[in-house]
């Protein structure tokens, strides 16, 4: 049933945005990624998973702000049943445990991630600074690979403040595999992550 | 709205298509033998989209009617994504956008289907004319007000009012042709496209004076002539399938094949003007669907007013 759901989704997104997937640089396979995406729309990490060959999805999970997505309903059940997404407070508390150690458990020994470093959605035109999580996943797991990826024009399927999607052509790129280098600033990382992204817009 | 159309004539038809894709497949497979190049793959990229084309183009037909409703609504709505998709929109067009995808594009094709032609002559030019502007008013933002509205109202008429009159066809009541109105279907798809690929062909052969350079460089006299004469020619040899006479049947033809053009060309300014080269890339070799659709778009709504007003 949960298949059927996925699937569903998937072709909803692609009658919506359409499938225009570009690897620069960059080759699906089995190993385990954080694909790190500029964040524009609720609708991001569904454009960014669909445009994964459907054997990666199973094993890919979006990270999603938990306020959003853990509501009772068709939310939760998407979020949490469908994509297996790893949920994140948005404003943590005192009691709440450490986002990143949240994110490190999510990824596990099979899994790959898929997050959205500036944090909060933008307009689409400009990329904000990236959040510290990033570099400090890629410092813990250096194993993993960490994919740029950029998706563009879904700020207008679904803006900001609005709750019906309309149909317009969305494209995902996804770039060459990065990882935080040996000695490297946390800043230096960030730049260069969030350049990486910067770069794939001309494709 | 029954159309019987498996007959022996429709079938003659079809196997006409048939023949012509054959002979298409093996012209480009013994290029691709002698040598190899970028436009030799484009073309058999064209081809084999051909052969996906004709067929579900085929199918829609067989359902006798209602399938080729479907399919037209279908490629409208792709059109209209991807024009809506190179227009600068701004956040305040959501809703408008909104109503014009999934209120307006298949209410116009349920009257299509229904065949009210009263109210599918006006659904767009006048309720949704007045509709988007002040949908859009209401949003508040005056950025560009004049300018979002219209290229809105522009891609609902070209995308879907133009590409709607095409299944229309099927509601005209020509005396002594009932059920037979898919042939006309038949007749204006069969044209508008071979005269595109003709155009095409005797271009890439003789083409030397440009038409337009800045808006489409690969028009020229040589092709637009050849294509228009050769596509008139064709269309006129089917006129027995058609309610007109041999020479009534040349006239549509050669309309449709200037109106085919003219849509090629109108369509192209505005690529140009947005910088792109094609309307996307959804089939292999050609583009985007506006990119195969532009000609019919132009073709389709004179050619059902003429055979409405004189033939009905």
């Amino acid at each position: 049933m949960r298949r059927v759901v996925a699937k569903g989704v998937v072709g909803l997104a692609r009658i919506l945005a359409g499938g225009n997937v570009r690897r620069v640089g960059f080759t699906p396979d089995d190993r385990q990624r954080i694909y790190f995406v500029n964040h524009t729309s609720h609708l991001d990490f569904v454009l960014v998973w669909a445009a994964l060959p459907p054997r990666l999805r199973t094993m890919t999970r979006p990270v999603a702000a938990r306020d959003y997505w853990d509501k009772p309903g068709l939310r939760r059940y998407l979020g949490v049943k469908v994509f297996n997404a790893v949920l994140v407070e948005r404003k943590p508390t005192a009691g709440s445990p450490n986002a990143v150690d949240v994110l490190l458990d999510g990824l596990g020994e099979k899994h790959s991630l898929i997050i959205f470093p500036e944090g909060t959605r933008g307009d689409g035109a400009t990329i904000a600074p990236f959040k510290s999580g990033l570099y400090r996943l890629g410092k813990a797991r250096p194993d993993v690979d960490l994919i740029p990826s950029y998706i563009n024009n879904v700020n207008r399927v679904l803006p900001k403040g609005e709750f019906v999607p309309v149909p317009m052509l969305a494209s995902v790129s996804f770039g060459e595999p990065m990882h935080v280098g040996e000695g490297e600033d946390k800043n230096a990382f960030l730049d260069r992550a969030r350049n990486a992204i910067l770069e794939l817009r001309q494709w | 709205m029954v159309n019987m159309i498996r007959d022996r004539q429709t079938l003659l038809l079809f196997a006409g298509i048939l023949a012509l894709l054959v002979v298409a497949t093996l012209i480009g497979q013994i290029m691709r033998w002698r040598r190899r190049s970028d436009v030799v793959d484009n073309l058999n990229a064209r081809i084999r989209a051909w052969w996906v084309m004709s067929a579900v183009f085929a199918i829609s037909l067989l359902t006798g009617g209602l399938g080729s409703v479907i399919l037209f609504g279908l490629l409208s709505f792709f059109a209209l994504r991807e024009f809506i998709t190179l227009t600068p929109t701004r956040p305040a067009d959501h809703s408008a956008l909104f109503w014009v995808f999934f209120i307006i594009l298949p209410l116009q094709y349920y009257l299509v289907a229904t065949q009210w032609y009263g109210f599918f002559s006006v659904l767009i030019p006048v309720y949704a004319f007045l509709f988007i502007p002040s949908r859009i008013a209401i949003s508040g933002d005056p950025n560009a007000f004049l300018e979002r509205s219209s290229k809105i109202q522009w891609g609902l008429m070209v995308c879907v009012y133009c590409v709607s009159h095409v299944p229309a066809l099927l509601m005209l009541e020509i005396p002594g042709y009932a059920g037979k109105n898919a042939r006309l279907l038949f007749f204006l798809v069969v044209i508008v496209q071979l005269s595109d690929v003709l155009q095409y062909v005797w271009g890439k052969l003789l083409g030397k004076h440009k038409i337009s350079p800045v808006i489409s460089p690969s028009k020229t006299w040589e092709g637009f002539i050849g294509g228009t004469v050769s596509a008139t020619l064709i269309g006129t040899a089917l006129w027995r399938t058609t309610p007109f006479t041999m020479w009534q049947t040349m006239g549509m033809a050669f309309i449709i094949t200037i109106m085919g053009f003219l849509g090629g060309l109108t369509m192209s300014a505005i690529k140009r003007d947005s910088g792109v080269k094609d309307w996307g890339s959804s089939i292999q070799g050609h583009g985007g669907v506006l990119d195969r659709i532009d000609s019919i778009c132009f073709a389709g709504p004179i050619f059902f007013h003429l055979t409405r007003y004189f033939f009905t």
